[in-house]
């Protein structure tokens, strides 16, 4: 079997070929245009291939979401890329009091295709502007939706289901995933195997190969796999207690219910996110799993969060106020001790 | 002062019937929706555009049916102008049946056809360019025209867009209604330098136009649109004006000395002079064409929302 392909490269070709198949689609960002393709190349080659529908735009998030909006407003679609996630902040007005409201706000459903992906979160030492997760501050807002991208699924059916949805998409693509390969045919390691569970875009389910129920059941979004996947691994080979992984490819809305098959027997769920506490997406996911499970949950579903804190520089001090596969194992320890 | 403000005042060309019956129009809903708050008949806020009438039926004849308008939370007049339906806009204002937007949007929020208003200041304007530039692909000699405030200069959304229109060339027409007050603030106490400094920073041409005029207005404006159409270059079109109403309802705190002079300068004394017989009997049958829309619509049920 041929090595998987990088998630940089996923991307990249997702993107060229949502723009092949629809010519419809319309691209924007920063710095997006070749030779330099992007600030991490996920849009290389695009202009080369396709022309004036791509465009490197000048420092304007609002402005460039705004544009995205219009083009999608008045009949074409549109993906933006925001350089660094955390420049997204500039552009809320656009999402939140013009993209998403005008879906629903004119009496009838007005149709706005526009994916705005968010390159995210830390551990590439990019400092505390560079490195947030600031996926929270988009959850909650009717008429927009939030995903994340995972090592997991295929943006080649990621991105266009998202278009395909008629309505303004923030996609975060976790900065750390750029560099690593994705999963393919079911198979992640020597312990683990996955596969996508409920409708598209689907959620991802890393399990042990021999079929038994879990003990525990780790909630985390695509950024995070990793880290929750080498907790999974500690916790067996360590603790003796046996993990399941699910990694949902939709953020918000929010639909708990396929996975809530998937939970009975489990003693502790988990949600493990990278943003700072407080109005997260983990607490949403406790809240439907608390609503849903009251009865059954033996415990209540914890979050693990990264520290209050910004986002150091140095890796050393990065390292410690990121959530890590050290604070996951230890939430779960805790919670059946 | 009031009197040699009156002597100042340039004449007006000749005005045909359809343009007055639109002036008129706008005119008695502008005073019937006052009266209706009043009245407590009316939910929320509105913003009349009392004094401001004449931009958009002005315009209106510039504009094709591709074009895209986009106007903001003073945009009754604006809609009016380009479609003659104010039992559609008064239903979406009161939340009765027939409301344009299922009254959901209410006084500043309207999408219909190729007519969209949105109610933060500055953020139509990217938005706008983003269509004007779909519109030059796809369908060429269109055209985006964006009504702003001068209040809405303070905003970067406006700076971002000019820039991009500018420089991507898109046929974006922006008409600044620059009523010289933001709310309550005198335009004085919130631009520094010009609204005509601000669009040559960008390169995009300027335009300004202080009359009342109809037929002067569209002489002016005519070449410039037809430019914006051609060239597909942005134009800002600067048109001062004065508003003689409140920012939305008993909220003016300008002197009553000023909001009187505004009156004496604006487009309805003007006409009203100029051609009194004609404007006198035009003037009683759109108010008695409001008040008839008024208890029409009044008397529907209220509306009711299905849910997407």
């Amino acid at each position: 079997m041929s090595r998987a392909e990088r998630i940089s490269d996923n991307l990249n070709r997702a993107l060229h070929q949502v723009m092949e198949d629809d010519p419809s689609v319309h691209v924007l960002g920063e710095d997006i245009v070749d030779p330099y393709g992007g600030a991490f190349k996920i849009t290389k080659g695009l202009s080369t291939r396709y022309g004036s529908r791509v465009r490197s735009t000048p420092l304007s998030e609002g402005g460039i979401v705004g544009v995205g909006a219009g083009l999608a407003l008045a009949g074409d679609k549109a993906i933006v890329e925001i350089m660094f996630g955390d420049f997204a902040g500039l552009a809320f007005d656009q999402l939140l009091n013009f993209a998403s409201k005008s879906t629903m706000m004119y009496g009838r459903r007005v149709e706005i295709p526009l994916v705005v992906r968010c390159p995210t979160g830390g551990g590439r030492g990019y400092g505390p502007t560079h490195s947030q997760s600031l996926q929270k501050h988009f959850i909650g807002i009717p008429g927009l939706s939030v995903f994340e991208m995972s090592p997991f699924h295929d943006a080649r059916e990621l991105l266009p289901h998202l278009l395909s949805l008629g309505e303004p998409c923030l996609l975060f693509e976790d900065k750390v995933l750029y560099t690593r390969r994705t999963y393919r045919g079911g198979e992640v390691d020597d312990l683990f195997v996955f596969d996508l569970v409920g409708p598209p875009p689907y959620t991802a389910r890393v399990r042990l190969d021999d079929g038994s129920p879990p003990d525990c059941t780790l909630i985390a979004p695509g950024g995070v796999a990793h880290r929750a996947l080498s907790a999974m691994r500690a916790l067996l080979l360590e603790d003796e207690i046996t993990c399941q992984l699910l990694v949902p490819a939709r953020l918000y809305p929010f639909d708990p219910g396929p996975l809530l098959p998937l939970l009975g027997g489990t003693r502790h769920v988990c949600v493990a996110e990278e943003s700072t506490a407080g109005g997260t997406w983990g607490g949403e996911v406790a809240h439907h799993l608390h609503r849903h499970l009251w009865d059954s949950l033996p415990r209540p579903v914890s979050v693990v969060c990264s520290a209050p804190d910004v986002v150091p520089t140095a890796l050393h001090l990065e390292r410690d106020v990121l959530v890590q596969d050290t604070a996951i194992r230890q939430a779960v320890l805790e919670a059946l001790a | 002062m009031i009197d040699t403000a009156r002597a100042h005042r340039p004449p007006v060309a000749k005005i045909g019937d359809e343009d007055l019956e639109r002036l008129l129009l706008i005119r008695h809903f502008e005073l019937t929706l006052l009266k209706l708050f009043e009245q407590g008949a009316l939910n929320g806020t509105t913003h009349t555009c009392l004094g401001q009438e004449h931009i958009p039926v002005a315009l209106s004849a510039l504009l094709r049916e591709e074009d895209f308008v986009f106007s903001n939370h003073r945009g009754h007049g604006h809609f009016l102008a380009r479609y003659a339906d104010p039992h559609g806009l008064l239903a979406e204002i009161m939340g009765r049946e027939g409301a344009l937007c299922g009254g959901v949007g209410g006084s500043q929020h309207i999408y219909h056809e190729r007519f969209l208003s949105t109610g933060v200041q500055g953020e139509s304007l990217p938005v706008a360019v983003g269509v004007a530039l779909r519109l030059k692909r796809t369908t060429p000699g269109a055209l985006a025209c964006a009504y702003i405030g001068d209040g809405t200069f303070g905003e970067g959304a406006v700076y971002e867009a000019l820039n991009m229109a500018q420089l991507w060339r898109a046929p974006l027409l922006v008409v600044v209604e620059n009523n010289g007050i933001a709310q309550s603030t005198p335009t004085s106490a919130q631009m520094s330098g010009t609204i005509a400094a601000r669009a040559e920073a960008f390169g995009v041409r300027h335009h300004r136009i202080a009359t009342v005029d109809l037929a002067h207005i569209r002489d002016e404006m005519g070449p410039l649109v037809a430019a914006v159409r051609q060239t597909s270059a942005p134009l800002v079109a600067e048109f001062v004006t004065r508003r003689i109403g409140p920012h939305s309802k008993g909220d003016d705190a300008r002197p009553e000395q000023e909001r009187l002079q505004a009156e004496l300068n604006g487009w309805h004394r003007a006409y009203g002079e100029a051609f009194p017989e004609r404007f006198a009997r035009i003037d009683a049958r759109q108010r008695e064409l409001v008040a008839r829309v008024a208890a029409e619509v009044a008397a529907r049920p209220a509306v009711t929302r299905g849910r997407a």
